[in-house]
């Protein structure tokens, strides 16, 4: 199989010189994939698939053009780079553009781990019956779930290749699993639902589906008789699951591409303090059977631990080869082939390191005020920082979880929330590339009744 | 329909016969409906900024998806190439989810089945036409932007589009086939201004060729707005926090039809009963001013298609009539198990995606008042006429959206500009808040795009101008 990868990623980017082009990069991935629901005890869903995907980009000079396919039969392949180089004739010269100066050596994959062969012994009835345990730990685990949306176990094994004119030809391999439960609690006040949901690329790594399934119920059932507060200002605290939507923000404000297009918050702040001393967040590649690991990027750059925030202080953009040499500066190894081919800035693991204190030290410390489970919405404005989104949570009273709050806004600006974090959980969670703990900002709007 | 049509007969050389071996294969385990749909789909983009052309992209994607339904279950499995030994192999894959069943009997074709619109005004897709014209629209787009006022910094243009051709063939006697364009422009500017900045979108498009950008959607026309609303913000004061009366502009604010109620009526939910709509039928919702539609047969616009992804033609579907919950947006399985006539809502992302109910251009009707007599009746409140996007809980019905751009007003009259904020309600009675409906309905111009499970759709969605008595607005300013 992987030879086939590597032979059609050889032989595009060879058709892509004879035609012209000056250089020229290829990008192959190919998933399995399985996925099954059970709901209310019985498979519901069960959808299973090989898929494979090629992105092109050449160059002509300065100039480029990108194509992609699911089709890998010669004859496409042959048609599409030569109707990507007749494009890129077509486009303007950019003076940034071109491959990267430097890729990836040999490196030792397999030290990643990014790949757990015991997957191969997990039959497809096993994956089926672990979706149907999880559903059945959430519906027992309270009374109160009466519905579902189901639980559910999702496989994937994957291999990508890449390959360039220069010579850089590299692969690896991915596994991950997943175990999801949605459970749905119903009262007398109305119906609520919520889920957990367990990730991992091992499957010794990954939760029971017994804990995922009574974790997902936990969180429904608290939800029960929510109910709006009054319009006030006070400290809000973000569960890891909604702290990550955080650090997703300023993932967005600090790639590359958003600062070269000043459309960012965080545009010309390095080596300024952005956020709160004991703030520290990095991207980095090279986590041990991390979610977001890969020993190269998708231009084959060489992977990293880059510190993009340190105690506070701005330290690094992350780059592409294009955002760096735009931007002069070096890239971090965080290319990342969108779907039509061209190279953004993606995360790898990108997450805000812990701190101490637990999470119930947290709520603890707070006299009345909000802790956020959940925020909906579209209300982030990563140019200027503006942020209102709807929140669910739970109110804190006297350092206690007290009752359940929805339909409520929380508002403020992501500039002086990042000033405003006050503590930081010791409680990482990592459920993909973008990860976070608990956190503590010391006020926030919350617009309500 | 001439069968010399589709690319998949023509091109790929696929046969009636071969057909009904595919949905013969996916029933041999006894399922009792299957369904096969094929997909080929061009697309290109070109994108454009610090005024120069960046990239051009052109992407070919082809693929079988095959679908069992076994009772309430769902097997699914697809192909990526039309050789017959992977589509086989997918069927049998499908068909698995029925193995406790009884093998049904097999299944014959007749190829008479006939669409039953054609809403989609192209002569020449515009996937056929060279990449230079479409060059041209966002040049033009980029020089009206920069010349709106020396503030504008950054101007991002794209152009996309899409041919996707269809071929659906199921086992109760579906055959039908389909080429479904889609067009669109996107213009973003950002505005700076005293180390401020801010930024401001504005697109349109819709099921057309490049013609689409000759009258309004022209991207001049395009380009001034996304600069004017990038201008405008860099005076936004706080908006308010809080209940209050609020007036959404006509068109695109229309996305609170989407949120609040669209999604709680897909008819999934309301069979499994996770939906806040659910059992609601024939009870009053909304105000009696409200009349709301979801209409996938308007020609040429983003959520119309002759024929959904399950080969069900599109309908005109009313979901609420002078206040009153008349049904849900029904795809095959969810009509089947609950006996309800399908709507021609069942769609999907593309062939490696199961259908599910989804909204096609969603709307409500327009009433009777003057838009500035709406205006004028609110002493203090919000007018808010651009949004960027919206979400829903649709289990607990809370539902939000997000505006760009709104404006106080004070005393009957619209005042200073706000930053963007959240509006946050209860889906099965924000709607017996609408106070006031305008007579000017608009649908917007053709760049919803729609989320659930996983898949994006295109979508439209339509607002005359409205009155909400109350709703919570999530400003910083209390």
């Amino acid at each position: 199989m992987s030879r086939d990868l590597k032979e059609s990623a050889e032989q595009v980017v060879r058709r892509a010189v004879q035609k012209g082009a000056s250089d020229a990069d290829v990008f192959i991935r190919e998933e399995e994939k399985f996925s099954v629901t059970v709901r209310m005890g019985e498979v519901e869903t069960l959808k299973e698939a090989v898929s494979r995907g090629l992105r092109l980009r050449v160059f002509l000079g300065k100039r480029t053009a990108t194509s992609q396919t699911s089709d890998l039969s010669p004859s496409v392949l042959d048609k599409l780079v030569d109707e990507s180089v007749e494009m890129a004739r077509l486009t303007s010269e950019d003076q940034s553009g071109g491959l990267p100066e430097r890729t990836a050596g040999d490196f030792n994959v397999a030290g990643l781990e990014l790949v757990d062969p015991s997957w191969d012994k997990f039959t497809p009835e096993q994956r089926i019956e672990w979706a149907r345990r999880t559903e059945a730990a959430a519906m027992k685990a309270d009374s109160r779930i009466t519905n579902s949306e189901g639980g559910s176990f999702d496989f994937e094994r994957s291999r990508t290749v890449i390959g360039n004119t220069r010579g850089f030809l590299g692969e690896y391999a991915e596994t991950g699993g997943s175990i999801a439960s949605l459970p749905v609690a119903q009262s007398t006040e109305g119906m609520q639902r919520d889920f957990w949901v367990s990730v991992a690329r091992f499957q010794s790594e990954l939760e029971s589906p017994e804990t995922v399934g009574k974790h997902a119920a936990d969180r429904t059932v608290r939800r029960l008789g929510a109910r709006k507060v009054p319009t006030c200002e006070v400290p809000v605290v973000f569960d890891p699951l909604t702290a990550r939507s955080l650090v997703g923000h300023v993932f967005q404000a600090c790639a590359g591409d958003s600062i070269y297009r000043r459309s960012s918050f965080l545009f010309d702040l390095l080596n300024q303090q952005v956020g709160a001393q004991g703030l520290t967040i990095v991207d980095d590649a090279r986590l041990k059977r991390g979610l977001g690991s890969v020993p190269f990027d998708d231009e084959g750059v060489p992977t990293q631990k880059t510190f993009v925030i340190e105690d506070g202080v701005l330290k690094n953009y992350l780059h592409s080869s294009y955002t760096a040499r735009k931007l002069r500066s070096v890239p971090t190894g965080n290319g990342s082939r969108t779907g039509s081919g061209t190279i953004a800035v993606g995360p790898t693991n990108f997450y805000m390191l812990p701190g101490t204190a637990s999470p119930e030290d947290i709520i603890g410390s707070v006299k009345s005020g909000l802790y956020i489970v959940e925020l909906i919405g579209h209300g982030v404005n990563t140019v200027s920082g503006d942020y209102s989104r709807g929140a669910v949570g739970l109110w804190i009273e006297n350092g206690k979880l007290s009752f359940p709050v929805h339909e409520v806004t929380i508002a403020g600006n992501l500039r002086q929330m990042m000033k405003d974090i006050e503590i930081i959980g010791n409680d990482v969670t990592f459920l993909g590339s973008v990860s976070a703990p608990t956190v503590k900002i010391r006020n926030m709007v919350i617009s309500g009744e | 329909m001439d069968s010399k049509k589709s690319i998949f007969f023509e091109d790929y050389g696929v046969t009636t016969s071969d057909l009904e071996q595919y949905l013969n294969a996916a029933l041999e385990r006894g399922g009792n409906y299957a369904d096969i749909y094929f997909e080929y789909k061009i697309n290109y983009s070109i994108a454009l900024e610090e005024q120069i052309i960046k990239t051009a992209t052109k992407a070919v994607n082809i693929g079988v998806g095959i679908r069992v339904l076994s009772g309430e279950k769902t097997g699914y499995a697809y192909a990526e190439d039309l050789d017959k030994q992977s589509i086989l192999k997918a069927a049998r894959t499908a068909a698995f989810i029925a193995s406790n069943s009884s093998a049904g009997g097999t299944v014959a074709i007749h190829p008479q089945m006939a669409r039953e619109h054609n809403l989609y005004s192209v002569s020449l897709l515009s996937t056929d036409l060279g990449i230079q014209q479409k060059i041209a629209l966002i040049r033009e787009a980029d020089q009206a932007a920069r010349e709106y006022d020396p503030r504008i910094h950054q101007v991002q243009a794209s152009y996309v589009d899409e041919s996707k051709h269809v071929l659906i063939v199921s086992s109760d006697g579906k055959y039908v086939w389909d080429v479904q364009p889609l067009v669109r422009l996107n213009v973003s500017c950002i505005a700076e201004e005293n180390g401020k900045r801010q930024s401001g979108y504005q697109g349109g498009g819709g099921r057309r060729s490049l013609d689409i950008f000759e009258d309004d959607l022209n991207p001049t026309a395009l380009a001034r707005e996304a600069a004017r609303q990038a201008i405008l913000q860099l005076s936004a004061v706080d908006a308010p926090a809080g209940p209050m009366e609020v007036v959404l502009g006509n068109g695109w604010p229309g996305i609170l039809l989407h949120e609040a109620i669209g999604h709680g009526l897909e008819a999934d939910f309301n069979r499994k009963g996770t939906s806040a709509f659910s059992g609601l039928i024939g009870k009053k919702v909304a105000s009696e001013l409200c009349t709301v539609v979801d209409d996938g047969t308007i020609p040429d616009r983003r959520g119309s298609l002759n024929v959904d992804d399950e080969g069900n033609p599109t309908h005109k579907t009313v979901l609420i009539e002078k206040g009153i919950l008349q049904g849900y947006l029904q795809d095959q399985l969810s009509s089947t198990l609950t006996r309800a006539s399908v709507t021609g809502n069942g769609r999907r992302q593309g062939y490696d995606h199961i259908p599910i109910p989804r909204m096609t251009n969603t709307f409500m009707v327009a009433g009777e008042s003057a838009p500035e007599d709406i205006i004028r009746s609110v002493k203090k409140g919000l007018y808010a006429v651009h949004f960027g996007g919206g979400q829903v809980d649709i289990t607990s019905g809370k539902f939000v959206f997000s505006t760009s751009e709104a404006y106080l007003i004070e005393d009957g009259k619209i005042t200073a500009p706000v930053r963007g904020a959240t509006l946050i309600g209860d889906g099965p009675t924000v709607l017996r808040q609408v106070s006031m409906v305008g007579n000017d309905l608009k649908l917007d111009q053709g760049v919803g795009i729609c989320g659930k499970e996983g898949q994006t759709v295109p979508v439209s969605v339509g607002l005359p101008t409205i009155k909400i008595k109350g709703i919570t607005v999530g400003g910083t300013e209390k």
